[in-house]
């Protein structure tokens, strides 16, 4: 299986995102560097909504992901209430 | 009784679609191929545009909005930036020098992205194809934009900053840069977004923005940190057009196949040649160092574009030819085109230097199979020569590839200790080439790469000299000259760091700084 990633400008509002990605994807590994956090995922990565909106206490909207995103990589599929990023193989 | 339905919100991808596709209209007055009369003509077949999905669902209401957020944050934080001088915290005047080739180098790309994602955008007939397009031109824009707005700032400080535009369609090591995006915009629209939408935008920008911005903010240069992030948060979005675009290609047809697979072959090459300046700007411009080249290669490029090469196989995709050699040269790279323009380094809007001894160490630790054996005499040697008065410039002009247009400095693919010449007659005339795979590129389109505007030819020419110029003159200078053409003031822009007035007023203005003299 091939790694997705999607790597976050590392701030106040991307703290709770990280933290959310974290808990609702166990086999993600976050690397930090400089200003930055990539986070690497087996096969697999899921962003929700939901978590983050309990964390930061209001409503959420994914496409806020737009403002913090350096890079990612795979397939993606976007929904209202999941971000996720997939290989096919 | 009239009871009030509270109305239902629509869903991402029904708003997506009514937003997008709901808003196209077929042409009647003309026919669709008068419309559309690029569409065609590369021999892609595209049977439904309807099959094309843009995953990121952005419509153009929500994307003015987050635009808009991108923009006031990063020019808040410029602002700050500038006010408190912060151009003094960064790590070393050295550092600069990578962003002007930042300047020079990248930011006219962006511009010419902006003006190839416009016509690429104008000739699909496909609505959701549009639409990403035109997004992403008004992102290159952007781009170019807030790179220059944030790099200003340098300008008021610091030389070599001081005319990228007119650099870009001049300077000798420009041409590199300048002629991979012509090549691409000259293409039709399907090659141009296999080009820089999927191969220069998915496979390799990330080396950039992601690593080299990081290196950004690891030594104190807020500036570049905020716009690198802030494009590279658009490039995300970029980088899901190009692969989507090639998902999209491949499906409608198999005839499509050999076509795409014959550009991604190009293009990786072309866009790995492109880098290897960035190899240089990563592993000897940042005084504080992230990773080497090296690491981050086999971060974003192996293991990212072998994921992505490994998705594509179910449709007949491979990984390019030009991979084997890519995956030797990772180890020499940055210091053979380090090596190269430190002899060119009259010649050039940024100053160069030999590492010092700590830097070298970290060399030889990161590149333990090369750097000591290969690399390390000469530096040391010219590190003496320099010390002793006796710094080297290189004046005799460099043989170029016809096809990447980078001087002949890359070894033979197994022999670090030979140069790599390649040499094709075409209608009587020769080229030349720095690898196989340039050689091939050429081999492909004679035609095209014939044309090439080559900065050696054209200075033996005498067509890089100011108007006026009388070359026959006696004590006619044609350095000089050439330097004056680029707009270049010799002897501040250029030449090594070491007693440059930048590294003078650097250490001046940072002393002030701290005391109250
Ligand atoms: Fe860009
Ligand atoms: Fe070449």
């Amino acid at each position: 299986m091939s790694k997705v990633f999607i790597a976050l400008q590392t701030n106040d509002d991307t703290r709770p995102i990280i933290e959310s990605i974290l808990a609702d994807n166990p086999h993600a590994l976050p690397v930090e560097s400089p200003a930055m956090v990539k986070i690497d995922a087996e096969g697999r990565l899921t962003v929700k909504r939901e978590s983050i909106s309990e964390r930061i206490g209001r409503e959420f909207d994914l496409q806020e992901l737009h403002t913090h995103l350096i890079s990612l990589s795979g397939h993606i599929d976007e929904s209202d209430d999941e971000f996720t990023l997939h290989w096919n193989d | 009784m009239d009871m009030q339905v509270p109305k239902k919100k629509l869903g991402l991808k029904e708003r997506y679609t009514l937003m997008t596709r709901d808003l196209a209209w077929d042409t009647s007055y003309q026919p669709k191929e008068k419309v559309y009369p690029y569409a065609d003509y590369e021999g892609i077949k595209i049977h439904d545009w309807d099959k094309w999905e843009d995953p990121f669902r952005l419509t153009m209401d929500a994307y003015w909005k987050y635009q808009a957020e991108k923009e006031r944050k990063l020019y808040a934080i410029i602002d700050a930036y500038s006010q408190s001088n912060g151009h003094l915290g960064v790590t070393d005047a050295r550092y600069l020098n990578a962003i002007k080739i930042f300047l020079t180098a990248v930011t006219p790309l962006e511009y010419m992205a902006h003006r190839g994602f416009a016509h690429a955008g104008r000739a699909f007939p496909g609505p959701g194809a549009r639409v990403a397009c035109m997004m992403q031109a008004i992102d290159e824009m952007r781009h170019a934009q807030t790179q220059i707005h944030s790099l200003s700032n340098y300008n008021k400080y610091y030389n070599g900053f001081h005319d990228a535009p007119h650099m870009y369609d001049r300077v000798w090591y420009l041409s590199v840069p300048k002629s991979f995006f012509d090549d691409a915009i000259t293409a039709g629209p399907f090659e141009f977004i296999v080009s820089v939408g999927f191969s220069f935008e998915y496979v390799l920008t990330n080396l950039l923005f992601v690593p080299f911005v990081s290196g950004a903010a690891y030594n104190g240069d807020m500036g570049t940190m905020t716009f690198g992030f802030s494009a590279q948060s658009d490039e995300a979005r970029h980088m899901t057009l190009g692969l989507e675009c090639i998902k999209f290609i491949l499906e409608q047809d198999p005839a499509n196949l050999p076509i795409v697979q014959r550009w991604i072959d190009k293009w990786t090459w072309r866009g790995v040649r492109l880098l290897s300046i960035v190899a240089m700007m990563m592993d000897y411009m940042l005084p504080k160092r992230v990773m080497s080249w090296k690491e981050a290669w086999e971060i974003y490029f192996e293991e990212n574009g072998g994921a992505l090469f490994k998705d594509l196989a179910r449709y007949g995709i491979r990984m390019p030819d030009c991979c084997e050699q890519i995956r030797q040269e990772k180890d020499h790279l940055s210091h053979q085109v380090w090596a190269a323009f430190y002899n060119y380094s009259a010649a050039t809007d940024f100053h160069t230097w030999m590492p010092d001894e700590d830097e070298m160490k970290w060399l030889s630790q990161k590149y333990p199979d090369t750097f000591d054996q290969h690399y390390r005499p000469r530096f040391e040697f010219w590190r003496e020569q320099q010390q002793k008065g006796n710094r080297f410039y290189n004046k005799t002009l460099p043989m170029l590839c016809q096809t990447c247009q980078i001087p002949m400095l890359f070894t033979e693919p197994g022999d670090p200790t030979k140069i790599c010449y390649r040499e094709r007659d075409y209608k009587g005339s020769k080229y030349h080439f720095c690898s196989d795979h340039c050689q091939h590129i050429f081999d492909n389109e004679p035609e095209k790469y014939v044309q090439a505007w080559l900065p050696v030819h054209q200075i033996y020419q005498g067509n890089c000299f100011p108007e006026g110029s009388d070359p026959t003159a006696p004590g006619f200078d044609p350095l000089a000259a050439v330097l004056e053409h680029y707009r270049l003031n010799a002897g501040r822009d250029n030449g090594d760091f070491e007693g440059s007035e930048d590294q003078r007023n650097f250490e001046a203005w940072r002393g002030m700084a701290k005391r109250n003299d």
